[in-house]
């Protein structure tokens, strides 16, 4: 009772600026810092423990061999068909220069040696793409910058007056709410390493994400970013600051994959708190995940247990918080959606155009989101050990009946902590399926999803005989609503959230309560705010809709609820 | 091996079947054999015999679950279902995630609201029933979970007659561990990844074995088993896909080998159901005169509300239903199920895949 009023007179929370206190104060002490401090080092601890990896799947010189001749055939394919801008140039000498080496080496009789070297080449290659280069000053630079600029234009937006640019009365915190397990997840980073696992819409959530942890005075953490977000410039200095490391996507061979795994590995083993989005990339269909990719998981899972392996980490704990971003409005909704339906098959879609493919849109962007409405929300969910099991505050993890469970019992055999990469296949999709109902219960609704999702159903309903792609090709101008109808169904469907929110199967935002005509009104002028066709207007009083297929991405995010 | 002592297996149940388990397991290992009854504990260490099943020297009969559960890191509950949910919740705080269970129950759990009974409710849907293996998840903190099935009839295994069954788990360790402690040069053990399929095999195969034992007191022949088996196939892969399981199981030896076991043998307690039933004998007698459980009465109960929910066409459950349920004769029965027009054979194996 009393440490929980020290606690709070600590001021975790300053009200005045609205940020939790830092957890460590000295950057020089953040994990991120000291890895890349160590960068040298922690690079060749990495290659060496994925040439260790690759030695046990290709145990002979033959296999190896194959295995080399196969990622260098597969690189060759990738620089021809699809080149990047941040690509280096010596690429095609580096891979020519491996090939005349293989074609030696596997005309000559001698050991595997040969081959080991050529491997440990290309791994030390992809080690120092992959790694990331943190540094704290530029970190806090740019902090300052997004702080800065974006307090600036809120000010701006929000306070009449041409000098309210230099007001300082609305922060961003005004703006984007975060809401959850926040305390326990800050006690929790303190000896134990957290991997945070977001829900992935829009490419911005990465940006988010490191505002959020900067928010709640976590150290920066590590995360995967695509490559391709490195092609625009002003995406590339933002990730680098905030502790991105780099994943290829186009780069699908083995040497490559383990190479990505085991820097993810080996850094969680340093205690570098890690983000990784499990859904692989953004929701192309506006769905919350609902089946995630297990390789990243399966690192955790993996790492835990080396953890556990070793006397001197055996306590610290590998930790998964799920998080939830809620948007009334995700910027790039019409392109992804239409990739979806393409992808889906029945419809020929235009040409998909990329939102991001200059910095001065996402600056447009930026400024339109700080000067208009529209809010974020961020759910932070329950912590988890790796096992999907909920943790209390010690980091200890907690069983049906409230009795805490010894972690290593799980990695137990005869007695003893083993490696099985079969059992910790399956406990990853355990925990994938744990964090996917974390998700859902942790899904904050917005009125604009209640009004995409009703009116979106009202519409298909009446079109029994057309399947969804026959429904979507509708003209939009068919579709109508009477306000007072529409209403009345939205009252439905709100009633039915309110029960799912008594069973905490999910959560609603504060705007949902009280008067219908305003939740209605705050949700139509918000779903899909910025997009040239709008998905739900009011016009006089009917409810009517400019693109179907946005409308469709919108009322996704509250499928799979039983409504 | 290691030098350490070797831990000893348990099997939790000291039924025919249970006893069996522990019979192949103690040609390894030295088994403790759980059960309640302090008599039956003392009659089993006294006399190495219980009801004419023989129990092999490396056998201890206890009741001391504790202690069981604390020697024992591989444990096989073989209880009957309707016992199951309970045994799990009493054993819970002693389990631990180390902890490996395989289970070899044929049986259904439900719940149902309380102060409510079976009786009251016309559908029931996967929210209320569960497999064995969903139940330890339930209850238990252990994670590497596995089940037995296939044809071992416990009167042949203890004549030493040659037999296999299925080791179902997602763990290929719990898989091996069964392997490593059932097999010996007259039991072969088959290893499956597909643990709720088999488990729904077994399950619902006992359903086609009362309906077999009906046909069967009815003098029917054997060109009424060979439709009722057909027949019967393709309706329990109904039920089992509807119930989430694929539909490759029940091609093997948990699926068809079991029925055709099953439903040949005057040894199943579920075919003796049907048999007498056939006779003219009430179920409540019936249930009364033998002294185990007949896992098919049950399971019947629960499917026929399950199918209702999930709407498959499963007549010969809704017959046998009828049968023990509602008075209706096993004449009766058979004379519905011919007058059903089916037309086609095997149609749902085009979507196999």
């Amino acid at each position: 009772m009393t440490e929980e009023k020290e606690d709070k007179k600590r001021t975790i929370w300053n009200r005045k600026r609205r940020y939790y206190q830092p957890i460590i104060k000295r950057s020089k002490y953040w994990p991120v810092v000291l890895l890349s401090k160590h960068r040298k080092e922690f690079i060749e601890e990495v290659v060496e423990n994925t040439m260790a990896r690759i030695n046990k799947l290709r145990p002979s010189k033959k296999e190896l061999i194959e295995e080399l001749e196969t990622t260098h055939y597969r690189e060759k394919q990738r620089m021809r068909s699809n080149p990047w801008r941040v690509d280096p140039p010596d690429e095609k000498k580096f891979w020519d220069e491996i090939k005349s080496e293989l074609v030696s080496i596997s005309n000559q009789p001698e050991g595997k040696e040969k081959a080991e070297e050529l491997l440990k080449r290309i791994i030390t290659r992809y080690e120092n793409e992959i790694s990331g280069n943190f540094k704290s000053s530029r970190y806090r630079l740019t902090r300052s910058i997004v702080k800065f600029g974006f307090r600036r234009l809120l000010n701006a937006s929000q306070v009449k007056g041409i000098f309210a640019i230099f007001k300082t009365d609305y922060y961003l915190t005004d703006k984007i709410q975060i809401v959850g397990k926040t305390k326990l997840l800050r006690k929790l980073a303190k000896d134990n390493t957290i991997v945070m696992v977001p829900t992935h819409f829009s490419n911005l959530d990465s940006i988010l994400i490191g505002w959020i942890i900067h928010v709640l005075g976590l150290p920066p953490f590590i995360y995967g970013a695509g490559l391709n977000l490195f092609n625009i410039k002003l995406f590339a200095y933002f990730m680098n600051s905030l502790g991105a490391y780099k994943v290829d996507r186009r780069k699908r061979n083995l040497i490559y994959l383990e190479s990505l795994k085991m820097y993810s590995h080996n850094a969680l083993l340093k205690g570098a708190h890690s983000i990784f989005f499990p859904g692989g990339t953004r929701s192309r269909s506006g769905h919350v995940e609902k089946s995630l990719k297990r390789g990243l998981l399966s690192t955790a899972i993996e790492a835990q247990r080396s953890l556990l392996m070793k006397e001197e980490t055996k306590n610290r704990r590998i930790i998964i918080v799920p998080v939830v971003i809620n948007y009334h409005f995700v910027l790039e909704a019409p392109s992804l959606i239409n990739d979806y339906l393409k992808r889906t098959g029945q419809e020929r879609y235009y040409k998909e155009a990329d939102e991001y493919s200059t910095s001065y849109k996402i600056i447009k962007f930026l400024i339109s989101f700080f000067t208009k409405g529209s809010n974020i929300s961020v759910s932070i969910g329950k912590p988890m050990d790796v096992l999907g099991n909920p943790v209390n505050e010690k980091g200890e993890s907690i069983d049906k009946h409230d009795n805490t469970i010894n972690l290593a019992d799980y990695f137990t055999s005869d007695d003893t902590i083993i490696e099985n990469d079969q059992r910790e296949d399956e406990y990853s999709k355990i925990l994938s399926k744990k964090i996917v109902e974390e998700y859902h219960k942790s899904n904050r609704v917005f009125a604009s999803h209640l009004v995409a999702w009703t009116a979106f159903r009202y519409w298909q309903r009446q079109y029994p005989k057309l399947d969804l792609f026959g429904f979507l090709r509708l003209p939009e101008d068919e579709l109508e609503i009477d306000y007072e109808v529409f209403k009345e169904e939205v009252r439905i469907v709100r009633d039915k959230l309110y029960a799912l929110k008594k069973e905490q199967k999910l959560k609603m935002a504060k705007h949902l309560e009280g008067d219908l005509d305003k939740v209605i009104k705050l949700g139509i002028e918000n779903v899909g705010l910025y997009h040239v066709n709008r998905p739900l207007l009011q016009v006089k009083n009917k409810i009517v809709t400019k693109s179907l297929s946005t409308l469709y991405y919108y009322h996704n995010r509250m499928d799979g609820y039983d409504l | 091996m290691t030098s350490e002592k070797k831990r000893p297996v348990a099997v939790l149940g000291a039924g025919s079947f249970g006893i069996s388990v522990a019979n192949l397991l103690a040609t390894h290992d030295q088994v403790l054999l759980y059960s309640r009854s302090i008599e039956s504990i003392e009659e089993m260490n006294r006399e190495h015999c219980k009801k004419g099943y023989k129990l092999h020297d490396n056998i201890t009969a206890t009741n001391d679950l504790e202690s069981i559960l604390k020697e024992c890191h591989l444990i096989f509950p073989v209880v009957p279902s309707y016992a199951f949910r309970d045994l799990m919740r009493t054993i819970s705080p002693m389990l631990h995630p180390y902890h490996i269970l395989i289970h070899g129950t044929k049986g259904l759990d439900i719940q149902i609201p309380e102060g409510k009974t079976l009786d009251d409710i016309e559908n029931l849907s996967r929210k209320e029933v569960k497999t064995m293996s969903e139940v330890i998840a339930d209850e238990t903190s252990v994670i590497r979970v596995g089940c037995l099935a296939g044809p071992n009839l416990a009167k042949e295994l203890a004549d030493n007659q040659p037999a296999a069954t299925v080791v179902a788990s997602h763990f290929e360790e719990v898989i091996s561990m069964g392997i490593k402690h059932l097999r010996n040069d007259r039991f072969q053990v088959y290893g499956n990844s597909d643990l709720i399929g088999i488990e729904l095999a077994g399950v619902l195969k006992n359903i086609i074995a009362i309906a077999a034992g009906a046909l069967h007191g009815l003098g029917m022949g054997e060109n009424a088993k060979g439709l009722l088996i057909s027949r019967g196939m393709i309706e329990i892969m109904y039920m089992g896909r509807a119930m989430g399981g694929d539909l490759r199981a029940f091609l093997g030896l948990a699926g068809i080998g079991d029925l055709v076991a099953t439903c040949n043998s005057t040894h199943s307690r579920n075919f003796t159901v049907g048999y007498r039933l056939a006779k003219g004998e009430k179920l409540d007698s019936i249930i009364e005169s033998m002294d185990e459980v007949a896992e098919g009465v049950n399971t019947i109960k629960i499917m026929k509300r399950l199918t209702n929910y999930y709407k498959v066409r499963a007549p010969i459950t809704q017959a046998l239903y009828t049968v023990l349920y509602k008075d209706v004769s096993a004449e009766e029965a058979l004379q519905y199920l011919m007058n059903i027009p089916f037309n086609v054979d095997i149609e749902f194996l085009k979507k196999l895949d």
